[in-house]
């Protein structure tokens, strides 16, 4: 059912993009053209350093985008991660502080934050499936209030932390890759398994799919969804460590901002559905690889980083409309 | 060129040469050489996946033909839904095509807005339009009724006068007929009559061969994506057509009735749900095929959802085997091995996005997954359901878009069977598909109730209910009106019922 594209008089380039199943590979395809361009275009581009650097700066919303992806294929949206990034973050530097900045301070820090993070998210959930509030609507609302708890928590100032040792966490490589690199990876291959090898996985899909199919198959939907936002809350406790132990500090008002966009970002660009039922974690860690390279490569073009954000928005709008030629030929 | 124009226009309205159709190389349609006279109504029968979709889908410019020609009024054409539309061809679809949350005048006229100075929606002109149009129709559908709150017959109507309102020249009917009561399907032949005798050509497409039979002109046989013939409609019979469309002699449609044991599995009490159901009571015995019959609205579909857990009762109880069941959700009602094949195929029975072995296992993955899902037992089973309904499809790994509305049946009915169900609710299981699959379907539940599973069957199709049960409730306005059983199982028995009227004789 490739009517679209035959009747766009397809070119030969088009034919070839046929050929390869768009669908599927799309995103990788993306991925594979920038990183050519961009080799040819800068010969710092290639560095090992330059390349790590990029995964480092990916890391922080690419593992929050990794839950979104559960949330967004389950037909919902999250916009407060970012808000709850500063929130988690500023709880997680308080608790670190008062237990003196140990090993088991940051032990006790990483559970607050994981544990704070999800109860966000529960909480997102919870209105949502409880209330039957829209996700949008929620998640807009405590964008705000998160944000706020935030500022009245630090009094708008940043809340340094006291350890000598935490930093290590956030800084540190291992085998040659950043820490939080690494974290992304391992959550990647986690939430991989979960998506396409659990009941879980296979019923987000089927709740965003078609709920009232996957009701009257006994799918306990309200729980599905439930559970998908207290995912993304998880991965935004971690993000909120990784971050703050790197900066060793949460600034109250800019930590997080914007994480929200990115994450949802990296997901679409990655080839899920924004009205979900279908998505790939692989995509998403695509997605987010493509935003990154986007920002090396004007940022090393000598790009004003004031531009940065039109770029991203433009990439974001063309590959949602790539997307759309592509469901109406399905 | 003007010249082959004048002598067409009189006669041929569209004509097809060599059309076919493929998807990525398989062939749905091939070769099909057509001629459609102006004010005939063309029957087109098939079994599923003959082509006849495909078919509507090329003349209304859905999909490009692979090759051949499509003329129109004598000369070629390339077809796209708005070429289509501007030479009056309209197709009522199988599947509504109606925004919800608008009024029916507002869909009526959904892009083709009447509109008076600076744009300003001339909203009054509309609506007496709309009126006019559902006066025609005998509808009666007020004009400003949210479509969202129409009954499905009603919206069968609101989708009809669309396709009236606009002058139609070549009007494409897909199984019209599925979703109305005898009495609609009077009035809507009489509006087909009336618009043949303005000289608009109508296409009609349907299952039901006593109405092929009935409204046709002429009636197209196709086969497999193959043309079979084209004949008057006097010169074939309704054996002789069913026939023609499976190619081969057709056997017995019904199996032998089963009969149920003494024992009751599902007893249901004084149940009731505001505004739908009053005061329900009945018993289901062990191994029973038990119908139920009525109009549409009825409160059949209902009844089925409210002992599925899908809607809350306000009194009543239900009883499984005798035990008291507080059933509140689906899961509660599959823990109780209660299965429903629901309705509305493609909004709550599959998911098209999926593949035929997610789909089976949907309601039953607990038995396939530890921790993780065990693919490879999950595909053996597919696979066991594929072999054994017969169910057409490339791989248990196709995504059931791309299968046929009678397999994709197939496989709800697996997925509704793998939970291990003693209950099965069936409702309207032959909606939209072909003869062979309804036998099959018809021998399955046969099947089902000789290993000890209990039936109930919801259908409107009279001569299923009278063919498959002994026992048969008749609902009308939300309450049982009564019950036949062995020999009082007639049409005439249960139409008396389902409306009320004590002389029947409406179908």
């Amino acid at each position: 059912m490739k009517r679209l594209l035959t009747r766009a008089k397809d070119s030969r380039l088009l034919g070839l993009l046929r050929k390869i199943e768009l669908d599927k590979y799309g995103p990788f395809v993306a991925l594979v053209v920038l990183f050519v361009i961009s080799s040819l275009a800068s010969p710092y581009f290639l560095q090992l350093r330059n390349l790590t650097n990029i995964l480092r700066q990916i890391s922080y919303t690419g593992i929050i985008a990794l839950g979104m992806t559960f949330v967004i294929i389950s037909g919902g949206i999250d916009l407060s991660v970012g808000s709850a990034t500063a929130l988690v973050g500023a709880v997680a530097i308080t608790v670190l502080n008062l237990l003196g900045g140990g090993v088991w301070a940051i032990v006790a820090a990483i559970a607050v934050a994981v544990l704070a993070g999800s109860t966000a998210g529960a909480l997102n959930g919870l209105v949502i499936t409880r209330w039957r509030v829209a996700p949008f609507i929620v998640t807009l609302g405590t964008m705000s209030i998160f944000r706020s708890l935030t500022l009245f928590m630090t009094n708008a100032s940043v809340l340094r932390s006291t350890s000598q040792l935490y930093p290590k966490l956030g800084m540190g490589y291992l085998l040659g890759l950043p820490n939080p690199v690494w974290i992304m990876l391992i959550l990647a291959a986690a939430f991989h398994l979960i998506l396409y090898h659990t009941r879980y996985g296979r019923y987000v899909s089927a709740v965003g799919s078609n709920e009232r199919v996957a009701t009257y198959a006994a799918i306990k939907t309200a729980w599905i969804k439930f559970y998908s936002y207290v995912i993304v809350g998880a991965t935004v406790g971690i993000t909120s460590i990784l971050l703050s132990s790197r900066l060793n500090s949460v600034g109250s008002t800019n930590a997080g901002a914007g994480y929200e966009l990115d994450a949802i970002a990296a997901v679409i660009i990655g080839g899920t559905s924004l009205s979900g039922g279908s998505g790939s974690i692989v995509g998403t860690l695509i997605g987010a690889v493509i935003l990154g390279i986007v920002n090396n490569m004007l940022n090393m073009m000598g790009v004003s980083p004031y531009l940065q954000g039109t770029v991203k928005g433009l990439v974001i709008i063309g590959a949602v409309l790539i997307q759309r030629g592509r469901r109406r030929t399905a | 060129m003007g010249e082959q124009r004048e002598q067409s226009v009189t006669q041929t309205l569209v004509k097809t040469e060599g059309l076919a159709k493929d998807f990525s190389g398989v062939y749905v349609l091939r070769d099909i050489d057509v001629e459609i006279q102006t004010g005939e109504i063309l029957g087109i029968i098939g079994e599923n996946g003959a082509g006849k979709s495909t078919f509507i889908k090329l003349l209304n410019g859905t999909y490009a033909p692979s090759d051949g020609v499509i003329e129109f009024d004598g000369e070629p054409v390339q077809l796209s839904p708005a070429t289509s539309k501007r030479l009056g061809i309209t197709t009522i679809p199988q599947e509504f095509n109606l925004v919800n949350d608008l009024m029916v005048y507002e869909n009526i006229f959904l892009g083709q807005e009447y509109r008076r100075r600076f744009g300003v929606l001339d909203r009054k002109r509309m609506r007496a339009r709309t009126e006019d149009l559902m006066k025609d129709l005998e509808a009666n559908v007020p004009p400003r009724a949210e479509v969202s709150s129409l009954s499905v017959a009603e919206k069968q109507m609101v989708e009809i006068a669309k396709a009236v309102a606009f002058n139609s020249r070549l009007l494409i009917m897909d199984e019209p007929t599925t979703v109305l009561t005898p009495i609609e399907i009077r009035i809507l032949f009489d509006l087909m009559r009336r618009l043949k005798a303005q000289g608009v050509t109508i296409i009609y497409i349907s299952h039901k061969l006593k109405e092929v039979q009935e409204i046709c002109d002429r009636v197209m046989v196709l086969r497999d994506g193959d043309f079979i013939s084209l004949d008057p409609v006097e010169a074939l019979d309704e054996h002789e057509m069913a026939n023609r469309m499976v190619g081969r002699e057709m056997t017995q449609i019904f199996p032998e009735k089963a009969v149920g044991g003494e024992e009751i599995v599902l007893d249901v009490e004084g149940l009731s749900v505001p505004n739908l159901l009053h005061d329900i009571s009945f018993s289901l015995h062990r191994g029973e095929i038990l119908g139920f019959a009525g109009l549409g609205g009825a409160g059949r579909t209902e009844l089925a959802e409210t002992i599925f857990g899908l809607r809350k009762k306000s009194h009543g109880v239900i009883r499984v085997r005798g035990e008291v069941c507080e059933i509140k959700s689906p899961s509660d009602a599959v823990a109780h091995q209660i299965a429903y094949l629901p309705e509305d195929r493609q909004g709550t029975g599959i998911l098209t996005g999926f593949d035929v072995a997610s789909n089976v296992t949907l309601t039953s993955l607990k038995d396939y997954a530890k921790l993780l899902i065990n693919r490879r037992k999950e595909h053996a089973a597919a696979r066991k359901y594929v072999k054994t309904f017969d169910i057409k499809t490339t791989s248990v790994r196709t995504r059931l878009e791309y299968l046929s509305g009678g397999n994709q049946q197939k496989v709800s009915l697996a997925k509704s069977l793998d939970a291990n169900p003693t209950i099965f609710l069936f409702d309207e299981p032959t909606r939209g598909i072909d003869i062979n699959a309804k036998m099959q379907i018809f021998q399955f539940i046969h099947e089902l109730v000789a290993q000890g599973i209990s039936c109930i069957f919801i259908s409107s199709e009279l001569e299923e209910v009278i063919g498959l049960c002994r026992r048969v409730f008749v609902m009308r306005a939300g309450r049982i009106a009564g019950m036949l059983a062995d020999d009082r199982v007639t049409e005439e028995e249960i139409m008396k019922l389902a409306t009320g009227v004590t002389e029947g004789g409406l179908a």
